[in-house]
């Protein structure tokens, strides 16, 4: 589908379509659309291809000239990131600094913090790793317990994170901790970067169920950053964590979605081969495959027409992720029944095909960026106004 | 790219809400719900006279404002909304499209400024015993008279609000075709109109037989099914954003109930059961009113090829979403939502009527299915 942005950024359309059919070629070609967020295939090449991207001055478009952006608008990524999706480029390695670390820094963080950190993002020298969740705090954030102790001029920081994708490659992590050892909940909570290469900081893979090293768990033992590593105020970090998550960004909407429809029109395709189209049960959950990823695409258009035209995004914004992850887990299982024994057989060290890491991978997405359950949570009280659940 | 509303079109819906809110409150659904017409002609000519709603996508020169679908559809949400009872749908999204895709200029300048003034009430005969949609459940029969004139014999039924139209558009079999005839109830002998009792009081249906009863040919013999198929297009859109509104406000119900009614000492909108309905029901609205707004654009992009694809995933899924929503609406209610006193039923039969009203889901989604190719 050809979307019209408008003559004023048809010819940064132009550009970009002309950088990616010059660049996206050999080996970077090959790896079309490889990778997502939960996965870590193909790692050199991909940070290769974010390299070449960088070199390109496309990481970035929409932040500040003066760290290392090109300081165009919102409409500006958006036509970027829809011409990257359509021509299937692989997925940036970078993608947890440029779309979290980044916004939420130039957002917070300290005029100094910006100018350190922000062009090795974009010049892909350094690599990020984000320490959010812990053992006992998944959903429940606010019961961070990696705590950080003043000592002079450092920070002093002990405990465990995990989830962390992509982390056995990060330079640094930007850590949510406790700052203030009396304080519970989200009161006195920090935010603090640390860098990973000193010994107080081990970082451990642990392999998800498609049988990668995509995330890592990091054990923080007396580690130690620099008093001025704190983003935004000390004991204001839960103000900065949800800073970071609540930065709506519908430029990230526009490439999953067109990746799910690629993959609903090679499940017709597969549906079309077996025959499977001609049973009536089959033939209706294939319909309604292809009717889901209209709807998001659909949606996805009324968010970035209401952002890029100032209004608040309305309603469709906050269900836009339970929607999509829920119909692309449906389309990963009935791609893979459709698909039949044949799609049942892996290569040798358990290597699998696109349809099969799709599947798999897609049970992430209802757990990460907020679990459905948190999100209905989050739709129903912030969004529908209904009471919160007491907390005892 | 122009996907938003507009200032001026937020102010439309704001007009439109609280005209509605004034003259479709629940006792005047009631009231219309009750009564055997079901139409009250003064509120009627209030919406015609003070808001322009029955012209307002008809083209300025044939007496209406001329403005888009987009517009028009958030004056169906609204009505849907509302329930807002009486020939509005009948009238607007069916006869007066029928009209404009029909090959007639004659007819268009003679008969459309009639219902963009509101004098005229009028509706689409199409469906017959067999209850389809399509061209194949066309089965009444138009024949010439000696004279060159035509005669409608056969019976259409299921008809919405052809029990009180001034205008029938009746879509018929001659001899090379299904053509599009009209018929003026007033002065038109060899009618039997009979109202029919539904299930959903809030939208009558009537049966009308026809005996030789004398019809206008619009456009050339034989050649009408597709500006018919068109007409359902657009009505299927409309119908779709009606369904929006309507499920919009079975959840604003369930929302408002879950914050006030408590048991076992907390509200329970607090408990995460009804909470996550009410979250699900908010996702089903939202992915609803993107598969109802994607058929409003492409019905002012007027690309036929995109039309006819989102029409039919509009149908196919707002119906069942509206249906789901006001179910779910009841649920949440508990005892009190399963009364005939509490309007949570009015909105369920609305739903379950209006998804037939243009043919199932399924036959929808086959629909979509052909036109995609799959």
């Amino acid at each position: 589908m050809e979307l019209d942005f408008g003559p004023a950024v048809r010819d940064f359309r132009d550009e970009v379509r002309d950088w990616l059919a010059d660049h996206l070629v050999g080996e970077f070609a090959e790896h079309r659309g490889v990778g997502g967020p939960t996965d870590g295939a193909a790692w050199e090449v991909r940070l290769a291809w974010d390299r070449e991207l960088s070199a390109g001055g496309w990481l970035g478009v929409g932040w500040p000239e003066e760290y290392g952006g090109r300081g165009l608008g919102l409409l500006e990524e958006i036509v970027f990131e829809y011409e990257y999706a359509r021509v299937n480029a692989p997925y940036r390695a970078t993608v947890n600094a440029l779309d979290l670390l980044g916004p939420m820094l130039l957002k917070m963080g300290s005029e100094a913090q910006k100018k350190r950190f922000l062009p090795p993002i974009l010049a892909v020298e350094e690599l990020w790793g984000q320490g959010f969740s812990e053992p006992g705090a998944g959903s429940d954030l606010a019961s961070v317990r990696t705590r950080a102790e003043r000592d002079g001029d450092e920070w002093v920081v002990s405990g465990q994170k995990v989830w962390t994708s992509f982390g056995i490659h990060a330079d640094w992590v930007y850590v949510l901790t406790r700052t203030d050892p009396q304080s519970a909940r989200h009161k006195g909570l920090s935010m603090l970067l640390v860098p990973t290469d000193q010994p107080g900081v081990e970082i451990r893979p642990i392999r998800n169920l498609a049988g990668q090293d995509e995330f890592a768990e990091i054990f923080l033992s007396d580690a130690r950053t620099g008093a001025d590593m704190v983003v935004g105020e000390v004991g204001q970090g839960w103000r900065t964590a949800m800073a970071t998550l609540g930065i709506e960004r519908g430029t990230t909407l526009l490439p999953q979605q067109l990746t799910f429809e690629r993959e609903a029109e090679a499940l017709i395709d597969l549906a079309r081969e077996r025959g499977a189209l001609d049973d009536p049960m089959l033939r209706r959950r294939i319909v309604d495959a292809w009717i889901s990823v209209r709807i998001m695409r659909t949606t996805n258009l009324r968010t970035i027409a209401e952002l890029t035209a100032g209004r608040t995004a309305g309603a469709q914004a906050t269900t836009a992720k339970l929607y999509a992850s829920t119909r692309h887990q449906q389309l990963g299982r009935l791609a893979t029944e459709l698909a039949g024994p044949a799609g049942q057989i892996v290569g040798e060290d358990y290597a699998l095909d696109r349809r099969q890491r799709s599947f798999l991978l897609a049970l992430a997405e209802t757990i990460y960026g907020g679990s459905s359950e948190i999100q209905r949570n989050i739709i129903g009280e912030q969004v529908l106004g209904l009471p919160k659940e007491p907390r005892p | 790219m122009d996907l938003t509303f507009s200032e001026e079109q937020d102010e439309l819906r704001k007009v439109v809400r609280s005209f509605l809110a004034k003259h479709s409150d629940e006792a005047a659904v009631r009231r219309l719900a009750a009564d055997p017409q079901g139409h009250d002609p003064v509120v009627w000519r209030r919406m015609a006279g003070e808001l322009g709603l029955q012209g307002l996508a008809v083209p300025e020169e044939y007496g209406g404002s001329g403005f888009g679908y987009v517009d028009l559809g958030i004056v169906f949400e609204e009505a849907g909304r509302a329930l807002l009872g009486g020939p509005y749908f009948a009238t607007v999204a069916l006869a007066a499209e029928a009209l404009l895709r029909c090959a007639d200029e004659q007819a268009r300048h003679e008969l459309l400024p009639g219902i963009a003034s509101g004098e005229t009430v009028a509706t689409l005969a199409l469906t017959e015993d067999v209850g389809r949609w399509d061209e194949q459940g066309i089965g009444l029969t138009a024949v010439r008279d000696e004279t060159g004139a035509w005669q409608l014999t056969g019976v259409k039924t299921y008809v919405p609000d052809g029990h009180l139209a001034d205008l029938l558009l009746v879509a018929a079999r001659t001899p090379s075709g299904i053509s599009l005839l009209a018929v003026e109830t007033a002065r038109t002998p060899g009618l039997t109109r009979t109202p029919l009792p539904t299930l959903d009081q809030t939208r009558k249906q009537a049966r009308i037989e026809f005996r030789d009863t004398p019809a206008r040919l619009l456009g050339p013999e034989g050649t009408a099914w597709p500006a018919l198929a068109r007409t359902l297009a657009t009505a299927a859109v409309l119908l779709s954003a009606e369904q929006v509104g309507g499920a919009a406000a079975a959840l604003d119900a369930a929302v408002e109930y879950a914050k006030i009614r408590e048991q076992y000492g907390r509200p329970i909108g607090s408990f995460q059961g009804i909470k996550h309905k009410c979250a699900d029901m908010l996702m089903d609205i939202e992915s609803a009113r993107s598969a109802a707004y994607g058929g409003l654009w492409a019905l002012d992009a007027g690309d036929e090829t995109e039309i006819a694809i989102a029409a039919a995933l509009a149908q196919a899924f707002c119906s069942e979403a509206f249906t789901k929503v006001a179910a779910d609406n009841i649920q949440v209610h508990g005892g009190i939502g399963f009364t005939w006193e509490h309007p949570a039923h009015l909105y369920l039969k609305r739903a379950k009527s209006s998804e037939v009203l243009l043919g199932t889901p399924s036959y929808h989604r086959e629909l979509l299915a052909a036109r995609l190719g799959i």
